[in-house]
């Protein structure tokens, strides 16, 4: 009654107000929360794979057609008044605003609805674009057009998935061509994006698999994009092989981690800072992931005949792994093969894992012994909140970061290996979120002949793996 | 017209003729020794440049370090000049056969700019960054030699930014991240004095 009563005393001209800031409110909230997602469609080719963006004319969808045309081949465009004169390679083609007829070689074609100029952009309705395109690109094309996805000639990749018993349980996805997808991770599932890889429709789009960890993997379409959902009875992480052709999605967690808050950096860094699993509520399986810098055809240095860095490293790192399997440290290889992956592959790669320590290892001719790296991260703290800027991820773990490299220096000072820490501006270090160390091994005293001896080789990694059992030996690391 | 008043008339044509005949001549004499000095600029050392003291940071592979070095060199009054000139000089060191820290025959810096507030931008050629030794130390102290000689050369400079051809890299010769800006103060940090004995 009380409330009654005193909205009873509010004038209309201020209960309007009120009702009027509640409305205002309200939609300033549903915008907020549901930001609309900008329509595009995406243009897949032999030369060129691509995203446009659809705007909205009478009801139908447009498409610039100049910008369409641009990354496929020569345009050219003449004006007269509002006509506009086409040329694409030895193609002529007219439109006129307010027509729903194009003349292309001076034949009549139907576009549907009307040719439109916006803002100096010639816009075509994209339900023309399978009669329109054939014509003035000489060649098939084939549309997806609900998803808005559009195939130039014999443009696509295709895909199998299977579940391989190496590493068990893991779902092997197979391409035909390299693919780069944008990759999430949701309870129950992890959705793989493909907007610019022309990858097209199994035969079935669910495919289901006898495993325990993962269940199916669904694929759609959907504004431009294709997407592989990969349903799994566990946390699942993804990780690329085969110089981008294979996608390996495997069970992520088995082993409990003690859940930490982000290390705060401290002043100085020193040794015996216990380095936990990263402040991530999860399991991790591994307390390092140890990654072999180069590969594929980007080979590093040339450190001799026939020698390049990238061998160096993937040697190194097998036998840095071996001598942490022989202390019982949890690791795992993020390149064990010949495979091409980008620094932004490495680091999505290792986060999803939630190791304590991501462990990059070089190989230089230059100088002697071992130089420790940990991230110089660029000015300008663009960290807001939960969300963390890629280029700035590292800041956090800066001095945990620091630590490690500490420890694994008094190892190697230990064995009178010279040893050297610095800051390196060294991708993918500053987009890593736990501690993270690049290692730039260089030759011994006697000479570079001898940075590959089997003997040098044992005795760096032997070092480096004591520093970092000592770590994981800490209270409190997580294991 | 009086034979009188034709002969004032004929001076003063002859007369202003005379005087326009002059004044073309001093025009192009003018052009002919004002426009090559408008764009040598760029490819030669300023002719009219006084030479300064400089403080050169000079990589040096056998320490892994930069050693400063005082050098005499022409430099301009204009600062983007100035850094494109000190630039230039750390160059033709590396570029010597008894180099420190040898780079790629050919290298260049193409251009300099000073964008406010306080930022470099470094835009090196194609012979430089192509042509570069690829690893963490030798790439770093390339990045840092060029960041540390500009910076402590030219007053207000905070950051630096290298481009090469005049576009963004993604990084020097497989290392150096050249898609950030680099801080002056912490590019200390990538060639700092060893906190351990050794190297
Ligand atoms: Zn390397």
């Amino acid at each position: 009654m009380a409330v009654s009563r005193s909205s009873s005393r509010c004038s209309p001209l201020a209960r309007l107000a009120v009702n009027l800031s509640a409305v205002f409110a309200l939609v300033l909230l549903i915008s907020a929360a549901a930001p609309l997602e900008e329509k595009q469609i995406s243009i897949y080719s032999n030369v060129a794979n691509y995203s446009l963006p659809v705007t909205a004319e009478n009801g139908h969808d447009y498409v610039g057609i100049f910008e369409l045309l641009e990354p496929l081949g020569k345009v050219s465009l003449k004006t007269s008044g509002t006509q506009w004169n086409l040329h694409y390679n030895n193609v002529e083609c007219d439109f006129q605003p307010g027509s729903d007829i194009a003349r292309l070689q001076n034949q009549p074609v139907p576009l549907g609805t009307s040719f439109v100029l916006r803002n100096g952009r010639g816009m075509v309705p994209v339900g023309s674009l399978t009669t329109l395109l054939p014509r003035l690109l000489g060649g098939p094309v084939n549309f997806h057009d609900a998803a808005r996805r559009l195939f130039v000639g014999d443009a696509g990749v295709h895909f199998t998935a299977q579940i391989k018993n190496n590493p068990p349980d893991a779902l092997e996805i197979n391409f035909t061509a390299r693919v780069n997808p944008s990759i999430s991770t949701e309870p129950g599932k992890l959705v793989l994006v493909f907007t610019h890889d022309p990858v097209l429709p199994p035969g079935t789009t669910v495919l289901t698999f006898s495993s325990r960890s993962i269940t199916s993997a669904t694929y759609s379409e959907n504004n431009g994009s294709a997407e592989i959902t990969i349903a799994g009875a566990v946390p699942l992480f993804a990780s690329f092989g085969n110089n981008g052709k294979t996608i390996s999605v495997q069970p992520a967690p088995q082993q409990p981690a003690p859940v930490k808050s982000a290390p705060k950096p401290l002043p100085t860094a020193q040794t015996g800072q216990p380095i936990a699993a990263a402040s991530h509520p999860v399991y991790s399986r591994y307390y390092i992931v140890v990654d072999a810098a180069h590969g594929g055809a980007e080979s590093g240095a040339t450190l001799g005949n026939q020698l390049v860095e990238k061998d160096v490293t993937l040697a190194f790192a097998r036998r840095l792994r071996d001598e942490l399997e022989v202390r019982n440290v949890p690791v795992m290889l993020l390149r064990d093969s010949d495979a091409a992956l980008t620094t932004d592959q490495r680091a999505s790669t290792s986060n999803q894992l939630h190791p304590a320590i991501y462990l990059c290892i070089h190989a230089s001719t230059q100088g002697h012994g071992v130089r420790l790296y940990t991230a110089l991260v660029p000015s300008g703290d663009t960290n807001r909140g939960p969300f963390l800027d890629w280029r700035m991820a590292q800041a956090p773990f800066l001095s945990s970061s620091q630590s490690a490299a500490n420890t694994i220096a008094v190892e190697l000072e230990k064995s009178h290996i010279p040893v050297r820490q610095l800051a390196a501006p060294l991708r993918p270090l500053n987009n890593i979120v736990a501690a993270a160390v690049a290692i730039e091994v260089a030759p011994p005293a006697s000479g570079p002949s001898d940075l590959t001896s089997t003997a040098y080789e044992e005795f760096l990694a032997n070092s480096i793996a004591a520093g970092i059992a000592d770590l994981y030996q800490l209270p409190g690391a997580a294991r | 017209m009086n034979p009188r008043q034709l002969i004032i008339t004929v001076v003063i044509l002859v007369a202003a003729s005379l005087g326009m005949a002059l004044y073309a001549w001093r025009m192009q004499k003018h052009a002919l020794t004002t426009v090559p000095a408008a764009y040598s600029g760029s490819v030669a050392p300023p002719a009219s440049g006084s030479t300064e003291q400089a403080t050169l940071f000079v990589a040096d592979d056998n320490s892994g370090e930069l050693q400063p070095q005082q050098a005499s060199i022409p430099l301009s009054e204009d600062r983007q000049q100035r850094a494109q000139e000190l630039v230039r000089a750390l160059l033709n060191i590396y570029l010597d056969k008894n180099s420190s820290h040898p780079i790629a025959p050919g290298s260049d810096v193409r251009d300099a700019y000073l964008v406010d507030p306080g930022v470099a931008v470094i835009d090196m050629n194609s012979a430089f960054a192509d042509g570069h030794r690829s690893g963490i130390l030798v790439e770093d102290l390339t990045v840092a030699s060029l960041v540390e000689t500009v910076a402590q050369n030219i007053p207000g400079i905070l950051r630096v930014k290298i481009l090469v051809n005049g576009q963004e890299r993604d990084t020097l010769a497989g290392h150096a991240d050249l898609s950030i800006l680099y801080d002056v103060p912490s590019v200390n940090q990538m060639v700092g004095p060893s906190p351990s004995p050794s190297q």
